[in-house]
């Protein structure tokens, strides 16, 4: 009966009903009802989200939504922004690009992290999308600005490119010149993270002065300080403004015009950048500060009180990041004069000295989460940390979603009593009842694991470093966590017992890497012969695992579940564990 | 490691020539308290490093801190007016009404720092040997380190000495000539 009532729409209907569904679960969801929405919905999908680009392969997407406009790929584990995984381990976007020029000539948007992107590509890029809107590049690597100049020349459409974090090749700043005069659909450009002394300042400025829906502009640091004035001049309707170098000598022109300017920025909401900044300079700013929503000072590298003295005149901020400069204080004033703060980052200024250089510990972390009910994700950087302080965290910030602390020693106790922070993060977890995303560091035993696998119900991804005891910890996520999809540990005693006992748990989950532990390479043959839909891959610079006896530990392991089968683009050093239990080298 | 130094369980002073006595006497205490001085502060655990270079800096753990490498250059904030970050510690003197603070970095070593603690508290410290620590006077300059430790000013290599010294305390009479037990 409900069969006929659902073959009862013709299909344009359902169509139309499926257009208003954007979230992919519930896409999904939709596909799965029967055969008929299943070949409904995937011909009106338009936006693909792939979170490992080794989950699938190209030909599999293309075959069953032939009609995209809009992918996200994703390629390296997150340990890679930490130098964990080798050069050359993969993440090539090039095969998607080539299949997908054939296949999606309509294709608009192209969002990328963490994948190799070469010039090739981009021209490629350039080349077969007519109607080509969106480049996001986010922590990407493997290109230079000649890739971007045929993007900026080719792509009339195109609204946005976002280069965030990317590695990129910086031959100076005349690609920029690329874009044609008749050229004007900017709508956000990040260039950031470009790092030549060059940039071609006349183009930027032409640019932006014919570019009339320009709402986001970051730039990189070789703009000059007195250069920002003559830029917000021509994108007084700027959102978002990231600045290059934010410091010079003091004169007062430059910053009478520079305050000017930012006066007529009545649309600006978000500031970054700050490079080398001159404190004399920041009061320049104040004009926008009331309606700052979001503030990066993570570059800033000056001392608390002239931090305070501008996040005073910050009372709407939601979002900060910033420096450990801040200090205990600075974090105390950021509390009382930021009630809307969501987010919270706090970076270490100097993260490799075994000495504290500046006053800030647990106590900053702790005076917001007292004074700011709406905090709702935090990265700490700290050097030491208390029980008693998660404890008041978690019961002060229940709806934390995002809680990431990283205490620069590892294996760092409870500085009053000197016991494990188990029960401080037990804490977090059974009060922050909608925590998604959790970093544990400090020394922690098996049973700050039994807590989360029992709390932790709502967890997608987990970080561990130097922590547990046994495969008990590592058991307990496995066994207890629910949402768990990302999991990520290093240098921790978890071994096979707790990988092979929750073999099943590995293909609910979209990848598991563990490195410096001691999982064994016999386990992970035996792991990859019983799970064909799981990649189970070695990676190992010292040689061949099987030169090794089989009791002997892997260096670093990454299992992802796939429906593509092993890849094979990898390098040497990456051996994968296929089902015959046989060494597969590509 | 040195075959005359061993690290028991039991503080094995007399074979690192550190005394918690005169020089001549015999050791008196074993259950000593954690101010007293240790024989471990040594950097990599040799007795005689002491006029050695300051100890290698810990070797770096990859990918930790677990920060992006483009975080990693925010040296420090540009010196405008004020000559960069000092190492100010207090200084006491057992029998003065008030404590002092100095700044370390203003020093190029013990010799220096010694002169400048006699003149501002107007006493004279006696001479220095690794042996019998300051012989000659009622006095001797102590400080306490990172890990509560009260500590005989001139063990450690200098550089050591002032990334570790938290305070300054000049012992006077019969606890100076015992050498800070039982601070």
């Amino acid at each position: 009966m409900q069969k006929k009532v659902a073959c009862s729409f013709p299909d344009e209907v359902l169509e139309h009903v499926f257009s208003f569904i954007q979230s992919d679960k519930d896409r999904n969801a939709v596909s799965m009802v029967c055969k008929s929405w299943y070949e409904i919905e995937r011909w009106c999908r338009r936006k693909i989200f792939i979170g490992n680009c080794y989950a699938v392969s190209p030909r599999m997407v293309i075959r069953r939504f032939p009609k995209v406009r809009s992918i996200e790929l994703k390629g390296k584990p997150h340990f890679a922004d930490f130098n964990l995984v080798p050069d050359g381990w993969g993440g090539y976007v090039l095969p998607w690009i080539a299949e997908m020029a054939g296949a999606y000539p309509w294709l608009e948007e192209i969002r990328l992290k963490r994948m190799v992107v070469t010039d090739e590509c981009l021209e490629l890029i350039a080349k077969s999308f007519k109607n080509f809107k969106v480049l996001v590049l986010f922590s990407c690597e493997g290109f230079s600005t000649d890739g971007l100049a045929a993007i900026a020349a080719s792509c009339m459409n195109l609204r946005e490119l976002d280069l965030r974090d990317s590695d990129v090749d910086d031959l100076g700043g005349h690609w920029l010149s690329h874009f044609p005069e008749t050229y004007t659909s900017l709508v956000s450009l990040n260039s950031s993270c470009l790092g030549s002394d060059e940039v071609s300042l006349s183009a930027l400025e032409r640019l932006v002065g014919r570019c009339t829906n320009l709402r986001t502009l970051r730039l990189n640091r070789a703009v000059p300080l007195d250069k920002i004035a003559n830029i917000l001049g021509r994108a007084p309707q700027l959102v978002d403004f990231g600045t290059g170098t934010y410091g010079a000598d003091l004169q007062s022109d430059v910053f009478s015009s520079l305050a000017g300017a930012f006066s007529s920025c009545k649309e600006l909401r978000s500031l970054s950048g700050f490079w080398d900044v001159v404190p004399a300079y920041l009061p320049a700013i104040y004009p926008v500060c009331s309606r700052l929503t979001s503030l990066n000072l993570s570059y800033v590298t000056i001392q608390s009180p002239d931090l305070v003295k501008l996040l005073r005149h910050c009372p709407s901020l939601q979002r900060l990041l910033v420096l450990d400069y801040i200090e205990d204080s600075g974090l105390e004033a950021l509390s009382s004069s930021c009630k809307d703060l969501q987010e919270l980052r706090v970076f270490p200024s100097d993260p490799f000295g075994e000495e504290p250089n500046v006053s800030l510990t647990e106590q900053g972390l702790v005076s917001v989460c007292l004074a700011c009910p709406k905090l709702q994700s935090v990265l700490y950087f700290c050097r030491r940390m208390s029980n008693v302080a998660l404890v008041t965290i978690a019961q002060n910030c229940p709806n934390l979603t995002r809680f990431r602390l990283c205490i620069i020693e590892p294996r760092t106790a409870d500085f009053l009593t000197l016991e494990p922070l188990d029960v401080g993060f037990g804490a977090i977890v059974e009060h922050c009842k909608d925590l998604r995303r959790l970093s544990l560091s400090g020394l922690l035993t098996d049973r700050v694991f039994e807590y989360i696998g029992r709390y932790a119900k709502k967890l997608e991804m987990l970080s561990v470093a130097f922590a547990g005891e046994s495969d008990l910890g590592l058991h307990h996520v496995l066994s207890g966590c629910e949402s768990l999809r990302k999991l990520e540990i290093r240098d921790c005693p978890f071994g096979d017992k707790a990988l092979l006992a929750n073999a099943a748990k590995l293909e609910t989950m979209r990848s598991l890497w563990m490195s410096s532990c001691a999982v064994s390479f016999g386990a992970c043959k035996l792991l990859g012969q019983k799970m064909p839909r799981l990649n189970v891959e070695v990676i190992d610079e010292s040689g061949p695992p099987d030169s090794r006896p089989d009791s002997c530990p892997v260096d670093k392991l990454y299992i992802y579940r796939s429906v593509a089968g092993p890849r094979f683009d990898m390098p040497p050093f990456v051996w994968t564990m296929d089902e015959d239990s046989a060494l597969q080298v590509s | 490691m040195e075959g005359s130094v061993a690290y028991d369980n039991d503080l094995n002073l007399k074979a690192t020539e550190l005394r918690l006595g005169l020089p001549g006497t015999h050791e008196e205490q074993q259950a000593v308290s954690s101010s007293t001085v240790r024989n471990n502060k040594r950097p990599n655990g040799e007795s005689d490093a002491r006029n050695e270079t300051a100890p290698p800096p810990k070797a770096q753990i990859v990918g930790w801190p677990p920060i992006r490498s483009y975080r990693k250059n925010n040296s420090q904030p540009k010196k405008t007016e004020s000559e960069g970050v000092g190492i100010y510690v207090k200084v006491s003197m057992d029998g003065a009404p008030y404590l002092r603070k100095i700044d370390l970095k203003v020093y190029s070593g013990y010799p220096e720092l010694l002169q400048a603690v006699e003149n501002m508290f107007k006493f004279t410290i006696g001479e220095y040997s690794e042996r019998e620590g300051y012989k000659g006077s009622d006095y001797a300059p102590t400080y306490e380190d990172k890990d509560g430790d009260w500590m005989l000013v001139g063990d450690v290599p200098w550089e050591m000495f002032i990334t570790s010294c938290k305070r300054l305390r000049i012992m006077k009479g019969s606890e100076a000539r015992g050498l800070g037990c039982g601070v």
